[in-house]
């Protein structure tokens, strides 16, 4: 106890006055910890993460009650990163996950972690002889403040949990979205579906290019036709895109523009003169396919004479 | 040929082998290539053009890892220098990695042609000197 006082002395000057409220606040959660965890594992929080066994939940929440207690001895009582959640954050995360799986939203996690604050504060109450003394209410006060900041704990927890789903989730569509086809001998083509980021393009050029050296493609099609819109920075996109090819010896082609899509374009005085387009995949494959001196014809009836030159130059 | 010392105003630094190969020149540029290099290889292009009945360069850069803005200009003189002399340039071998750093930079090297590797850049010489088939 006495390194801890030492220590919260220097770490702020400001909360002087509120040290022996923190210090006390510490004491108290240290001391009736097993009270405490006892309450809580009948509160909503607990007991609806903890379905199986009573056993679990007051154990984690004696977990929370002891960071809670190395919190208000470090006297940061205010600070959400105080060394004493870190412990905890894990378990707060995994709490927080499992209640909005369940479909509460934030705000009823939120409420949920605020409704453990009054059973301590009553225990802490109960130890003053005046439970409405100035000493007392220090005490809560500092005990609510300590509360408020567990709040926001849970919360950045549960927040920084479902930002890095959304930035797996995002890793996994960029990957999805772009698969490179192999359309014929020499002829990949990208089949573009939805909107057209710069980290996209950026995944679809280098994806392509692989493409290219793997199947050592000549000719490279970039079908736009499920791309919704085509703004100025989007062209910037398809152009660099088919420079790239370019410059790996691939003649690319822009294929599926709608006619909307084709208004939108000359609307903005966008100049896609280098780019070769083409109304549509199949339009692009046979312009490919005539390229490389492959022709496709109606297959001559059995019996006649078969089409001479149809076939590979 | 290969590793010969250099004899230009290159000094200490190795000169860039150009291999004749029926008419076409073979150009291997590996690792970075210093400014008197640069200077002498353009110098030895034009001077093989002109001497021999060469009608294609071919620049093989599949060994380069980094394309500056310098190298880009380099190729592009080659290829204006050779287009002069009345031969085609082909730049050929290009890493993903590369044609992705030029087109950042806004490199797109408008003027010269490129293929795959060395072999498709063999065709697409062979192919257009072939009489009857017009380049593309």
């Amino acid at each position: 106890m006495q390194v801890s006082v030492s220590v919260s002395v220097s770490v702020s000057e400001e909360n002087a006055e509120q040290e022996p409220a923190a210090q006390q606040v510490s004491a108290f959660l240290e001391r009736r910890r097993e009270q405490i965890a006892q309450r809580w594992a009948d509160a909503a929080l607990f007991r609806t993460v903890f379905t199986v066994s009573r056993d679990e939940a007051v154990e984690a929440g004696r977990a929370v009650a002891a960071a809670l207690a190395a919190v208000a001895a470090s006297g940061r009582l205010d600070d959400i990163r105080a060394s004493g959640f870190e412990a905890v954050r894990d378990q707060l995360g995994r709490m927080a996950a499992s209640r909005a799986r369940t479909g509460i939203d934030p705000d009823g996690v939120a409420r949920e972690v605020a409704a453990l604050r009054e059973p301590a504060a009553e225990l802490l109450r109960a130890e003053f002889e005046d439970p409405n003394g100035p000493e007392a209410l220090e005490c809560v006060v500092a005990l609510t403040v300590l509360m408020g900041t567990l709040r926001l704990v849970v919360m950045e927890t549960a927040v920084s949990a479902s930002e890095e789903l959304i930035a797996r989730q995002r890793e996994q569509l960029h990957e999805v979205a772009t698969p490179v086809i192999k359309l014929w001998e020499s002829t990949v083509a990208v089949p573009l579906i939805g909107t057209l980021d710069s980290a996209r393009s950026q995944v679809v050029m280098e994806s392509l290019l692989d493409a290219i050296v793997a199947e050592r493609a000549r000719y490279a099609i970039l079908d736009i036709t499920g791309v919704p819109t085509v703004d100025s920075l989007v062209a910037q996109h398809l152009m660099k895109t088919v420079a790239a090819a370019r410059l790996m010896g691939a003649e690319c082609i822009v294929s599926g523009i709608r006619p909307a899509i084709a208004q939108t374009i000359v609307h903005l005085g966008i100049d896609l003169g280098t780019v070769l387009t083409r109304g549509s995949l199949a339009d692009a494959l046979a312009y490919a396919l005539s390229r490389q001196g492959v022709g496709i014809g109606p297959v001559a009836p059995a019996g006649t004479a078969p089409a001479a030159d149809a076939g590979v130059r | 040929m290969t590793g010969a010392a250099g004899i230009g105003p290159a000094g200490g630094h190795f000169t860039v082998p150009v291999l004749q190969l029926g008419d076409v020149l073979l150009v291997t540029l590996q690792g970075e290539l210093h400014d008197g290099m640069a200077e002498q290889l353009q110098q030895d292009i034009t001077d093989r053009i002109s001497h021999t009945r060469v009608t294609g360069v071919v620049i093989d850069i599949s060994g380069v890892e980094i394309v500056d803005s310098f190298l880009g200009r380099v190729l592009a003189e080659i290829a204006a220098g050779a287009g002069l002399l009345a031969a085609r340039t082909v730049l050929a071998g290009m890493r993903p990695a590369v044609a992705i750093t030029l087109v950042e930079l806004g490199l797109t090297l408008p003027g010269l042609r490129t293929a795959l590797d060395v072999e498709r850049a063999m065709e697409l010489l062979g192919a257009a000197s072939r009489p009857g088939e017009g380049s593309p």
